[in-house]
């Protein structure tokens, strides 16, 4: 199963990327954990300095912006 | 040589400063059988214009900042910080301020990667003062407003403000004044991040014009109305003696009601460009200006949570006295302009 977190301190930004996540995975219909990681010293173990990001199976593959549904489907791994 | 003035001239005034539109709204106006001289005319002809030069403006100049910024992200910027000492460190800091893409939002973030990376508290201060302050957009339209040589003064200024408040900060001495909290996370981990095509970049850019857009057009209205209300209801001799460079406390008091305010310098250009035509002296402007974009309320309750008060009191004087200095050099110098 897929594990998803997104990184943000609860800005509207960071809720905008985690509707377009869960749009995404429930239009998938595939099966994934969704998790919203607000702490600064956790999102800060990323690596991250901008948020929202979007953290795929402990891979950070999206920085800094409210990403596309598009770009969202792109870096979901099989 | 002359022929380059004249098409200075020309990029300045009529494809920076849209004189053009200028005209064609004021000829609009009459054409539907509004007189030329009165002040509503006046009024109005300055709202439209300056409305949609700012918009025009702001649409491509927003655009193309992204786009650069996108090559400069902070974890970028991070690495490249922590490799250097002393004030070629701040002058980097200062430097990258200008081209790195950061809103005091994450301020957070920010400083827990720099102070994690090694980054001195003085470096990442003048990164914190030349972001807002200095960058292409600024640049852009104070050029389109005050012309190229005050816009290149602005930009050295700020920078050089940049990176003495930085080196201050760091003589005194206050890296205790940062957050335990971020202190404490000592993870310095470089990520690689993800790799972005020409394509990436130009969406990127392109949400950020969007997103900036929404952000800031009621700012750019009202700062617009205001100019609007300046160019042609209060009395020249008015702004002349309050905020012209013969009031030797012009420039403390545009600081000071500059300060708090949360404009972006889309929104404070119009009311600094109606107020330059009245005859307020050009520092005076600047230091408004300057005080808008480099501080606010808000920014500075963001960075409360990374920051003890003592530092922070400290980053908004030595910001506010900058600005000041900065404002009466400009009213004393301005003749040189």
């Amino acid at each position: 199963m897929m594990e998803i977190k997104i990184l943000g301190s609860g800005c509207k930004k960071c809720q905008e990327t985690k509707a377009v996540v869960d749009k995404v995975i429930a239009e998938l219909g595939c099966e994934a954990n969704i998790e919203k990681v607000e702490d600064f010293a956790k999102i800060a173990s990323y690596g991250v300095m901008q948020t929202p990001a979007v953290v795929v199976n402990g891979k950070v593959k999206i920085v800094g912006k409210v990403p596309t549904p598009a770009e969202v489907m792109s870096v979901l791994e099989p | 040589m002359q022929t380059l003035s004249l098409f200075w001239d020309f990029f300045q005034y009529q494809f920076l400063g849209m004189q053009w539109l200028n005209k064609l709204v004021g000829k609009m106006l009459t054409a539907f059988g509004m007189s030329t001289d009165s002040r509503l005319t006046g009024s109005l002809q300055f709202f439209i214009y300056d409305t949609i030069k700012i918009f025009i403006l702001l649409c491509s100049l927003i655009f193309i900042i992204s786009y650069i910024q996108s090559y400069f992200p902070p974890e970028k910027t991070k690495q490249i910080l922590g490799k250097f000492k002393g004030i070629s460190a701040n002058i980097l800091g200062a430097l990258l301020g200008t081209v790195t893409p950061f809103c005091s939002c994450s301020s957070i973030p920010l400083f827990i990667g720099f102070s994690s990376a090694g980054v001195p508290i003085g470096v990442s201060f003048s990164f914190l003062i030349s972001s807002p302050l200095v960058d292409l957009g600024a640049f852009i339209l104070l050029t389109s407003i005050f012309g190229g040589k005050i816009a290149v003064v602005y930009v050295l200024v700020g920078l050089i403000l940049a990176v003495f408040g930085g080196m201050l900060i760091d003589k005194l001495k206050m890296s205790d004044q940062i957050e335990d909290y971020i202190k404490n996370i000592q993870n310095n981990i470089d990520i690689t991040l993800p790799d972005l095509t020409k394509k990436d970049r130009a969406i990127y850019a392109k949400t950020q014009m969007q997103q900036t857009f929404k952000k800031v057009f009621p700012y750019v209205l009202i700062g617009v109305g205001i100019g609007s209300l300046i160019h042609n209801w209060i009395p020249q001799s008015f702004v002349e003696n309050v905020l012209g460079s013969g009031n030797p406390f012009s420039v403390l008091l545009a600081t000071l009601i500059g300060m708090p305010m949360y404009a972006d310098i889309f929104g404070s250009i119009p009311i600094a460009e109606a107020l330059y035509y009245k005859g307020a002296g050009l520092g005076t402007i600047l230091s408004f200006m300057m005080a808008v974009t480099a501080l606010s309320l808000p920014s500075v309750i963001m960075l409360r949570n990374a920051i003890k008060p003592k530092l922070l009191a400290t980053f908004v004087a030595i910001v506010g006295i900058g600005i000041i200095i900065i404002g009466y050099f400009f009213n004393f110098t301005q003749f040189l302009f």
